[in-house]
């Protein structure tokens, strides 16, 4: 099909008529991760089944399109990645459909099941968990000076290490940093800010740094803003940070101190074809076993949701390196960690959103 | 040109302030790189003066003080920032050094009509100017994709080495990573294929409507044309979600009832949505061409046989054919372009450059996107270049310009 010129595909497809060629769209955010699903996932399982599978970087519009398509009745997507605050609100929507997780993905090679194998991680009926990332910072090394920083509170110290800083443009994961850094436990922070004195104080404190941050809205910009040396140190996700140390060579380093755990995976949409969601099930039973969520950690250093798969994250496919050290699980790194709170986030998030805006505005 | 006015040379007073001022200029830009614009304004304006005075002072003849001043400059700014300052010193001084004997020997008033005032001098010239720093402002972001291209970097950014002029520096690698990458040569193949049969039903609709509307005894002409070119006001993505359920609807008809391939019927999707965009601009370019078309030659034409279609291809097509180039020039520019409509109405089989380009900017800012901006640019420009000589070449040959 690539080598034949444009018109004689497109004649060939209208002669072809009815669609006969196994196909599967699969949607996901695109860049170095739609590459490590490609290499980990979809090649794979095109050889062993010989489905064709289309890939979409959709992922951010998600739940906006899904909703549009099962209006329209043409529901084109047949599996979808998907954050697992966006699963929860798809499950909650009736627009994702409902796994159980010990007869429809596989168990684990010792043959613990899966809803054991994944634990905490299954957080909604729909979602297959995938992969663990977080959200942390990264510094530039050549402008912290002789003492890196070390805790996440530097962020907010602007007199040890002066300069901007990027922070993404949400209250999500900020309040919890700020109220950290006020000397709040961690333990206490989520009962401090269902409080309106306790988001009043994590503001107060994100006030402290207004002048001094950057705030991003797409996971690329803190990393282009540290290669560029406008930020000294900037938010975002663990992956975007690993490629700008370990592929890019930049002057960067992490700063592990206080990251917050967030799931990403997959759901498949409901109201499928009987014929598509069989298929759709063989993929994600397939791309989410033991092996494969191990092999994925070749590609990208995020960590593999299943306890099983831990222990077979080897080396970097291109780099040859360890993998083990850089992924966000490991143990050195996860000495003080968040889990995403979506219990809270979803109670409190349009609340707290608009206060966010307000301050960000003022 | 000869010289108009006599010319002659200008105290202090004068060429002065006026150097200090275009110090100022300067001295924004370079002090607000180095932290503060204001004191960067102060020290240009400064400078330039001090500069002026010591030029007319010491009567330094022209071709020592133009050397001279461009020599402070250039080590002035290496000594700031290197081998780019350099070159950008060199540059500022060669202008200055030239602008102070301009003013100081009074040539700029030397091809102006002897009596203008002075007012209708400083006008003539701030219009120039304002007309350059304009044409600055539409052009320097795309010279900037350029070189950023050939970043060795996977960054939006200039990198030390590329400053330093520094091969290392620079790379093809983002060129050879568009022409070998799967995504974007599919993407670039997908437009290949939308735009121009999209372009194509867009103009010969658009066309085929504009003539239609151009005659006096169709009913409700405007309110036809208004319909007609609400796609270009209406915002798009109001279009676009319309065309989604719209097209939705029209793709399930296709898919379902006459069991047609998904994603030929996707493609089609794509391909009338994107002509539904294009038909207000040619609409447009044709109305404006058929305003100055004679209408006597079509009752001409009809008086010695020829049928309304032999009419249309024989005398009326070749007159109102540079409207119909223009027009499908903008249709294709707007399907070629378009990210919004597609977003909604294709599916990932139909992804378009535009579309991956927007995927690309959003999960990893990667310097490709600017290779394949550098490419359309060039591309463009050798389409517009191609059109334009086309046409003078048949207006030279129909005999309808002396050019």
């Amino acid at each position: 099909m690539k080598k034949l010129s444009p018109v004689l595909v497109l004649a060939a497809a209208a002669v072809a008529g009815s669609a006969t060629a196994q196909e599967m769209t699969i949607v996901s955010w695109g860049g170095a991760y739609s590459n490590s699903q490609l290499r980990a996932y979809h090649e794979p399982f095109s050889e062993k089944t010989g489905v064709t599978i289309i890939n979409d970087d959709s992922s951010a519009e998600a739940v906006a399109k899904l909703r549009a398509m099962n209006e329209a009745g043409n529901v084109t997507w047949d599996v979808v990645d998907v954050v697992a605050a966006d699963a929860i609100r798809l499950c909650d929507e009736g627009l994702a459909m409902e796994i159980d997780a010990d007869t429809q993905l596989a168990a684990a090679p010792d043959g613990t099941p899966a809803s054991e194998d994944f634990g905490d991680l299954l957080v909604s009926d729909c979602f297959i968990p995938q992969i663990v990332y977080s959200t942390t910072f990264g510094y530039r090394t050549d402008l912290v000076g002789d003492t890196p920083p070390t805790d996440v509170c530097a962020v907010f110290d602007t007199a040890t290490y002066p300069g901007k800083r990027s922070l993404e443009k949400r209250p999500i994961n900020n309040m919890e940093w700020a109220l950290i850094c006020d000397g709040v436990a961690f333990e206490d922070v989520y009962d401090v800010l269902e409080t309106e004195e306790g988001q009043n104080r994590a503001l107060a404190k994100l006030d402290t740094i207004k002048d001094d941050v950057v705030w991003w809205s797409a996971g690329a910009d803190t990393p282009q803003l540290l290669a560029d040396g406008e930020v000294i140190m900037g938010s975002t996700y663990n992956g975007r940070l690993f490629s700008v140390i370990e592929e890019q060579n930049q002057p960067v380093a992490m700063l592990w101190d206080a990251q917050v755990f967030d799931l990403d995976g997959w759901i498949i949409p409901a109201g499928l074809s009987e014929e598509r969601k069989q298929r759709a099930l063989e993929y994600v039973y397939f791309a989410t076993d033991t092996q494969r969520l191990a092999d994925q950690a070749k590609y990208i250093s995020y960590g593999p949701a299943r306890a099983s798969s831990a222990p077979l994250v080897g080396q970097h496919a291109d780099l040859g390196i360890d993998m083990a050290p850089h992924m966000p699980t490991d143990p050195e790194n996860a000495k003080r960690t968040f889990l995403y709170n979506y219990e809270f986030w979803a109670d409190y998030r349009d609340d707290i959103d608009a206060k966010f805006q307000a301050w960000l505005a003022q | 040109m000869a010289t108009l006015t006599p010319v002659s040379r200008k105290p202090f007073s004068f060429v002065g302030p006026v150097m200090a001022s275009a110090g100022a200029v300067l001295g924004l830009f370079v002090g607000t790189a180095n932290g503060s614009g204001f004191v960067g304004v102060l020290v240009g304006a400064a400078v330039l003066a001090a500069i002026a005075w010591a030029l007319m002072q010491f009567s330094v003849p022209e071709r020592i003080g133009r050397w001279s001043v461009f020599a402070l400059f250039a080590v002035a700014g290496f000594l700031l920032s290197g081998i780019p300052g350099l070159v950008a010193g060199g540059l500022a001084g060669w202008f200055y050094g030239w602008f102070h004997y301009w003013l100081f020997e009074g040539r700029y008033r030397a091809k102006l009509q002897p009596y203008l005032t002075s007012g209708q001098v400083l006008w003539h010239y701030a219009f120039r100017v304002i007309c350059g720093a304009i044409f600055v402002f539409l052009i320097t972001p795309i010279l900037v994709v350029l070189p950023l291209s050939f970043n060795a970097q996977d960054f939006f950014t200039f990198t030390p080495e590329m400053l330093r002029f520094d091969p290392e520096g620079y790379s093809l690698k983002h060129y050879r990573d568009f022409f070998t990458n799967n995504e974007w040569q599919r993407s670039f193949k997908n437009s290949l294929i939308i735009a121009p049969i999209a372009t194509i039903i867009s103009v010969s609709l658009g066309t085929l409507a504009a003539i239609g509307l151009s005659q006096s005894h169709v009913p409700g002409r405007r309110a036809i044309m208004a319909m007609l070119i609400s796609p270009m006001i209406v915002p798009l993505i109001i279009s676009a979600t319309g065309m989604f359920f719209f097209y939705s609807t029209i793709g399930n008809f296709l898919e379902g009832t006459l069991g047609l391939d998904k994603t030929f019927v996707g493609y089609v999707k794509v391909i009338l949505a994107h002509a539904v965009l294009g038909v207000p601009f040619v609409i447009i370019t044709v109305t404006a061409t058929l305003v100055g078309f004679d209408r006597s030659l079509t009752r001409a034409a009809a008086n010695m046989g020829a049928g309304p279609v032999r009419t249309f291809f024989k005398v009326q097509m070749p007159l109102i054919l540079p409207g119909v180039i223009s027009g499908g020039l903008f249709a294709f520019i707007t399907s070629f372009d378009e990210v919004v409509v597609v977003l909604f109405v294709g599916s990932a089989s139909q992804k378009t450059l535009p579309w991956q380009m927007f995927t690309g900017l959003r999960e990893q800012i990667s310097p490709t996107i600017l290779a394949v901006a550098a490419i359309l640019v060039v591309i463009s420009i050798a389409l517009l270049t191609t059109v334009e000589f086309l046409r003078r070449r048949s207006e030279k040959l129909r005999g309808m310009s002396p050019g």
